[in-house]
């Protein structure tokens, strides 16, 4: 006998997607193995390390504390998903880049997408606000201070294309 | 890791919840926010044979401030009790300590209701249920509900008076009364870490503005958040007059913290004094304010 099987619909980067999982299925392995959106990494699995936070209707969530079948019917956004509509990098995601706010990587999708929802919220947060909010994610290589300065210098970017000074 | 199969309920309402709850007692657990028991499901320290998944029972998402305090529903993230400005007018503690409960991503999915039935001696929404003297309501299926005050709740470490086919529909948080101040300290290694130690304090004033009543309810300091009242310490003294370090010393004393990799029972008990005098004073600053 098998386990049993949910069907679910989730909308991922905007693309209606359906599958079916077992009730354990974590978000994270959903949108890894089932969907094929390995930009979701998995460190930890127990809330920890925030790389595999992503967008659930705009909130950033833990991926791997999320059952798949919980969100059936939600919104997700990825780290594939947040380029801008013409496949050029977001400010966030600039910003990262310009700023050496990453060296392997692995961390990054969870920080993208934790600091994305942050500056939607706070679109000029100050250094203790920054800090507060990534306060949940690690990074095992860079050191924080690049991704402090990555912060700022996307809220810059943003302000810049919404003429805010 | 990953979880262990188990079989998925995703009940519409809390009469169906109570139904399951009862049908699989006590084989079922409850799911909230996932943020405590899915990192013990994905370690397998727990391995429950059927989940209740109240995340779609809307009934259950609910925030309601009024005189008498705030009530809070079992499906309320504590991000959306942080953001409640009804809420934190009725009672001020509230927001204060949420901004201690873990990363704020984590606080977006667990809610206040879950972290209280988890029990968790290093969890401090426990000590503001226990320092304001709340209350937790439970139901269950064919038998009502019934209220819990806060002292009785909290059994032991990650145990609480809830029982199996059991639900934690409400907690009720009392509201801040005239010439009272409420306060929380706490010290974590990483903003949003559990305490290493913390201290949810309540002063209120009489109308000369001397100590009425003086009560702390300390976290990761003992098998769970026991109420500690030091009104008597205080000597019905204006408040500016008050010993806080000797009450705070009082304070130290009545814990019974333990040694872990984090910070050895000496030093918790050291903070703990530390952080009592701090969140004393300040509550006393606010009542007098008030
Ligand atoms: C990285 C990390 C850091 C954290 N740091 C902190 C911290 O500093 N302070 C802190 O307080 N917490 C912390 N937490 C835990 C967090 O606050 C949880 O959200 C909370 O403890 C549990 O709430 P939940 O809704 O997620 O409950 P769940 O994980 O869904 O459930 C927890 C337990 O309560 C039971 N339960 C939940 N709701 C009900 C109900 N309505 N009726 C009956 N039983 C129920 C479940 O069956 C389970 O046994 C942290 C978590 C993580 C992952
Ligand atoms: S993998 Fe989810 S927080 Fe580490
Ligand atoms: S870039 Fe390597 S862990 Fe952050």
């Amino acid at each position: 006998m098998g386990e049993k099987l949910h069907e679910i619909r989730l909308t991922v980067n905007g693309v209606p997607r359906e599958t079916r999982v077992p009730g354990r299925r974590l978000l994270s392995d959903c949108l890894r193995h089932d969907l094929g959106l390995t930009g979701t990494h998995v460190g930890c699995e127990h809330g920890v390390c925030g790389c595999c936070t992503v967008l659930l209707d705009g909130e950033p969530v833990r991926s791997c504390l999320t059952f798949a079948v919980t969100v059936d019917g939600r919104e997700i956004t990825t780290v594939e998903g947040l380029r801008e509509p013409d496949g050029s990098l977001s400010p966030v995601q600039r910003a990262f880049s310009e700023s050496h706010a990453l060296q392997c990587g692995f961390c990054t999708p969870g920080f993208l997408c934790t600091v994305t929802a942050l500056l939607r919220d706070n679109p000029a947060p100050s250094d203790d606000e920054v800090v507060e909010g990534i306060s949940g994610n690690l990074c095992r290589c860079t050191g924080y201070q690049n991704i402090v300065k990555a912060v700022h210098r996307a809220s810059e970017l943003m302000g810049e294309a919404e003429g805010r000074s | 890791m990953k979880p262990s199969a188990f079989d998925y309920h995703a009940p519409r309402d809390v009469g169906e919840a109570l139904e399951i709850l009862a049908a699989t007692a006590p084989h079922g657990k409850v799911l909230a926010g996932g943020q405590s028991l899915i990192p013990l499901l994905n370690m397998r320290l727990a391995a429950p044979a059927h989940l209740v998944d109240i995340n779609r029972v809307p009934e259950l998402d609910t925030i309601e401030a009024g005189g008498a305090g705030v009530r809070v529903g079992a499906l309320a993230r504590h991000a959306a009790v942080e953001r409640s400005d009804s809420a934190a007018r009725a009672q001020p503690l509230l927001r204060t300590a949420l901004r201690h409960v873990a990363h704020p991503v984590i606080r977006n999915r667990g809610t206040v209701v879950g972290s209280l039935v988890h029990a968790d001696p290093s969890a401090e929404m426990p000590a503001v249920l226990v320092v304001l003297g709340g209350s937790v309501r439970l139901a269950r299926h064919g038998g009502g509900e019934r209220d819990v005050p806060a002292a009785d709740f909290f059994t032991g470490p990650m145990e609480s008076a809830a029982e199996p086919g059991e639900l934690a529909v409400s907690a009720f948080f009392p509201a801040l009364t005239p010439r009272t101040g409420t306060a929380f300290a706490e010290v974590a290694r990483r903003h949003g870490d559990y305490a290493v130690a913390g201290v949810a304090a309540v002063v209120s004033l009489d109308d000369d503005l001397r100590i009425r009543s003086a009560r702390v309810a300390c976290v990761s300091v003992g098998p769970r958040p026991a109420p500690l009242d030091v009104t008597e310490e205080c000597g019905g003294r204006p408040a500016a007059t008050v010993d806080w370090p000797s009450v705070a010393r009082a304070v130290s004393l009545r814990v019974d913290p333990g040694d872990d990799i984090h910070a050895t029972a000496g030093y918790r008990r050291h903070l703990t004094g530390v952080l009592a005098e701090r969140a004393l004073r300040v509550a006393a600053g606010e009542a007098a304010d008030g």
